[in-house]
């Protein structure tokens, strides 16, 4: 029967898709009985008390205070163990582990491009390894758009110019929808993209087919490649340990002090913001000389847009130990991926 | 003013005898005395022509919306589409949804219900309609050159960059935000200074306060959004940097400051409706409305906490978790009184003496609707379930749930209730209870299953979609069209019913009223042919002194003191 194959329940691929789920039951039954009473009212009213004859008598009734109250407090009170629940519901969304790897998404009319820590890119797809919490960070080139899995009960908007982050702990092997949610022109519906949760071996054998993951510092993942471009952009001729600037080692996470008296977190916005707009947010006790990297990171050779190039600068800098800030007379490196002494994987 | 006469009750019935021979309708027929007409009833009619006409608009829109739908991939191009829609919500908020019954019953029977020959400033209330117009001029022209492809809600930096018609849609949505300013100024001072002799507060029939409560909202934010649609179009027009970030700007300032009018519109929206419901609810079933104040309080509720809520629009749009916070525990206190209004209204009906004209058919419709479309609102203001629901199909079916299930059919109810007063005539009993039916079959039918669409994700704004949803979009659509049936409907025995409906009498529904007891149907220019005095409550149906309706119900006359007798529940 046709009918039968008509699905009314999306599938569901989290913890947190349940937890969404479960609250969205019970307000479905909360209201559903709330409203199935004043239907019930309504019709039994419009039963019982039809007109039967053109002087029907009705009783002067102007109100009850009593009522008024039970009927403002039973729902005020249902309403707040809404709010309440979905609070909770709604801060598991925020909360990533702190261990969990962070893939970046950056979103363009009209497509999403995902990097993964380990340097391996897709397109409106997202490979996801079963029960690997992960967390995504994400930022959009152009206009606002939405990153939304149905499936994992999701949805954030993509703003440009500002970083914002999700989490997923997916714990069922499928491929589910991804939809862009924010109206972003002509091709908003066709923003959209497939997220594949992968049980171990697939996964493995999908990152086979990928690229080689290896390890140490030539190892081509989002990190090494953010070194690269480190050392292509000359970031270490004044950020070192001699150099004009504040040395970025360990720096990640940190709060610093500002010339204006504030303090800023060293996190993904705070380096965006320092590169594009270095005077903004001056460290205390440096001066103001470094110039703004806007509209110079975007490289058509590499095929990196400028906000593709900031994620690969971050990745970098939260990598970025003691020690191990490249050396200025480090040979420059050719575009990423050509084969070289450096860049060659061994 | 001059015949003011202190034995002049509220519940005399309405001059009989010989109608008076000049009414408002008849005073003057040329085009001059219609577009140069002070009269607040001519203003109300005008508005009626005007917002049919656009509501005919968006409702042509809303088909194509539902053709392309038809199709997984669309039938429509993807640019086309985006137009068609964003029309549709432009037209249909702007030009309809906000100024209809602000427009045509509050410029109509304010004045009436409390007493007054006129509005406050006459003047002004034309104004308001032509600045109306210019403001649907600008609209209809930026549709003609080529429309918009933002959403009406013309978020940037997407907006700021759109190749289309923007800057002549803000400009049109600032002309037409004057005229509710004006619109609710009038109806502000109308109420405070207009009210006739022993019309106090609280003997204000429960329509004015929805309209008062309603005007306070237009007054207030209005302004932001022609500040909003101002900014907008300097960033488009200068390249000065407000809300794209490319050019130093923020857009989440931008949908702050829209919502901030946006939300609180929605009530401009609704509580209009809600006022002519309890006029409606209370006649057909000739009862006092159950907790007057009650009912009067919580539109002015719905109005304060209402500008309090607008970030619930904004949970997953990257403001703060403690804005999300704070806005979702202050929408839940906004969906109180409206659950206050809805068990008060249900409550009215309790022993009534209920009939089904279709006034009475709408406002049931109403109250049943309203229901769901408020009840799925909850699942919006709740954050963890706005996350997966916003953006979808689902909020698309609760707001035309509480705009078109609500507020459209709260239209039809007063437009079927108030129009043997506005016109004198009397229209099908049996089409217009056809009618009614209809568009709750045709609504249900449309947007239930967008309630399903959207809780599997299916996002708004699609022009197409993942082919496992077709049936339940096609279903969608089916409904569609019956809904647009049954809108076609009134168009047809309404105008009828102008040339050739029975005479209505100046209270064909026995309703209480100055509006009712005391003008002819036509009502005369000035109103009054004395100037009325109120000596009670609102709605008292149940006393002996309450007018009889004319209408003919086909229900035995009972005798008085035989059904004494039975009449026992």
């Amino acid at each position: 029967m046709l009918v039968a194959n008509i699905p009314i329940l999306p599938e569901r691929a989290s913890e947190q898709a349940a937890q969404v789920d479960y609250l969205f039951y019970f307000i479905s039954a909360v209201t559903g009985a709330g409203t199935l009473l004043v239907f019930l009212l309504l019709i039994g009213f419009c039963t019982a008390y039809r007109r039967k004859t053109m002087n029907d008598k009705t009783p002067r009734i102007l109100g009850s205070h009593q009522l008024e109250i039970f009927w403002s407090a039973t729902p005020l009170v249902l309403f707040l163990v809404m709010f309440a629940w979905g609070v909770v519901v709604f801060d598991q969304g925020f909360a990533a582990p702190a261990d969990a790897p962070e893939i970046f998404v950056v979103g363009k009319q009209w497509m999403w491009k995902a990097q993964h820590p380990n340097g391996v890119r897709e397109i409106n797809e997202l490979h996801l390894l079963i029960n690997q919490p992960v967390k995504l960070t994400l930022i959009s080139e152009d206009v606002i758009h939405s990153y939304g899995v149905p499936a994992f009960r999701d949805k954030i908007d993509v703003l440009p110019a500002r970083y914002v982050t999700t989490w997923y702990n997916p714990n069922r092997a499928g491929s589910y929808h991804l939809f862009c949610d924010q109206l972003c022109g002509t091709g908003h519906s066709q923003m959209i993209g497939k997220i594949h949760v992968m049980e171990k071996a697939d996964y493995d054998a999908w990152l086979e087919g990928k690229r080689p993951v290896k390890e140490g510092p030539t190892d081509g993942s989002l990190a090494w490649e953010g070194r690269q471009l480190f050392m292509k952009l000359q970031c270490s001729s004044c950020h070192n340990a001699k150099g004009r600037a504040p040395i970025l080692e360990g720096i990640w996470g940190t709060t610093v002090p500002l010339k204006d008296g504030k303090t800023a977190i060293v996190n993904e916005g705070y380096i965006r913001e320092s590169i594009l707009h270095p005077k903004r947010k001056v460290h205390e006790g440096w001066e103001a000389i470094m110039p703004t990297f806007e509209g110079q990171l975007s490289d058509p050779t590499l095929g990196l847009s400028e906000e593709e190039t900031l994620i690969r600068l971050i990745a970098f800098i939260k990598t970025l130990g003691p020690g191990q800030t490249p050396v200025r007379t480090e040979q420059f490196p050719p575009p990423i991926g050509a084969k070289t002494e450096l860049g060659e994987k061994k | 003013m001059s015949t003011i006469s202190a034995l002049h009750t509220a519940n005399h019935h309405a001059p009989s005898g010989p109608a008076a021979k000049t009414n408002y309708l008849t005073d003057g027929y040329s085009w001059k005395s219609w577009l140069l007409t002070v009269d607040h009833k001519r203003i109300g009619i005008m508005y009626l022509v005007s917002v049919t006409a656009f509501f005919l608009i968006g409702m042509a829109a809303a088909g194509l919306i539902r053709y392309n739908l038809i199709s997984p991939s669309g039938m429509l191009t993807a640019d086309q589409y985006n137009k068609v829609f964003t029309a549709h919500g432009i037209v249909m908020v702007f030009l309809f949804l906000v100024p209809v019954i602000p427009g045509v019953f509050g410029n109509f029977f304010i004045p009436i219900m409390i007493g007054a020959k006129d509005m406050a400033f006459p003047k002004l209330n034309l104004l308001s309609w032509y600045v109306y117009m210019a403001g649907a001029f600008f609209a209809c022209y930026a549709l003609l050159i080529g429309g918009v492809d933002t959403g009406w809600t013309l978020y940037p930096p997407y907006s700021t960059r759109s190749s289309t018609n923007v800057a002549p849609v803000a400009v049109a949505i600032f002309i037409a935000g004057f005229s509710s300013i004006l619109t609710g100024l009038n109806i502000v001072v109308t109420v405070h200074r207009m009210r006739c002799p022993g019309m106090t507060w609280f003997r204000m029939p429960l329509f004015v306060w929805a309209m008062y409560a309603t005007s306070l909202i237009m007054l207030l934010a209005t302004p932001v959004l022609a500040v909003t649609v101002s900014l907008l179009a300097v960033e488009r027009l200068a390249g000065i940097g407000i809300f794209d970030p490319k050019l130093g700007g923020d857009p989440l300032l931008f949908q702050h400051m829209f919502w901030f009018y946006s939300h609180p519109a929605v009530y401009i929206m609704i509580l209009p409706g809600m006022g002519i419901i309890s006029e409606v609810i209370t006649c057909f079933s000739r009862k006092n409305i159950f907790g007057y104040k009650a009912v009067a309080w919580s539109s002015v509720g719905i109005a304060v906490v209402g500008f309090l809520v607008w970030g619930h629009h904004m949970f997953v749009a990257g403001q703060g978790y403690y804005s999300a916070l704070v806005f979702s525990l202050l929408s839940m206190f906004v969906a109180v009184p409206s659950a206050i209004k809805v068990f008060n209204w249900s409550a009215t009906l309790y022993k009534g003496s209920i009939t089904f004209q279709a006034p009475m058919l709408y406002a049931l419709g109403f109250i049943a609707l309203f229901t769901v479309g408020g009840v799925t609102g909850l699942f919006l203001s709740t954050m963890g379930t706005d996350r997966h629901l916003h953006d979808t199909y689902f909020v698309i079916a609760h707001f035309h749930f509480t705009m078109v299930g609500g507020m459209v059919l709260a239209y039809f109810a007063g437009l079927h209730f108030y129009w043997p007063k506005m016109t004198g005539k009397m229209y099908s009993d049996f089409w217009s209870r056809i009618a009614a039916i209809l568009m709750c079959v045709g609504f249900f039918m449309t947007f239930v299953p967008q309630f399903v669409l959207g809780y599997m994700g299916m996002p708004r704004r699609y022009h197409q979609y993942p082919p496992e949803w077709q049936v339940l979009n096609v279903l969608s659509s089916a409904g569609s069209t019956v809904l647009a049936l049954g809108y076609l409907f009134p168009f047809t025995y309404l105008i009828h019913s102008i040339f050739a409906g029975k005479p209505a009498g100046s209270n064909p529904w026995g309703a209480t009223g100055i509006e009712w007891t005391d003008t002819t149907s036509p009502p005369v220019t000035h109103n009054f042919e004395k100037l009325p005095v109120v000596t009670e409550m609102p709605y008292e149906y149940s006393l002996p002194t309450a007018p009889k309706p004319t209408f003919s119900y086909d229900l035995p006359t009972g005798d008085v003191a035989k059904e004494e007798h039975t009449h026992v529940h």
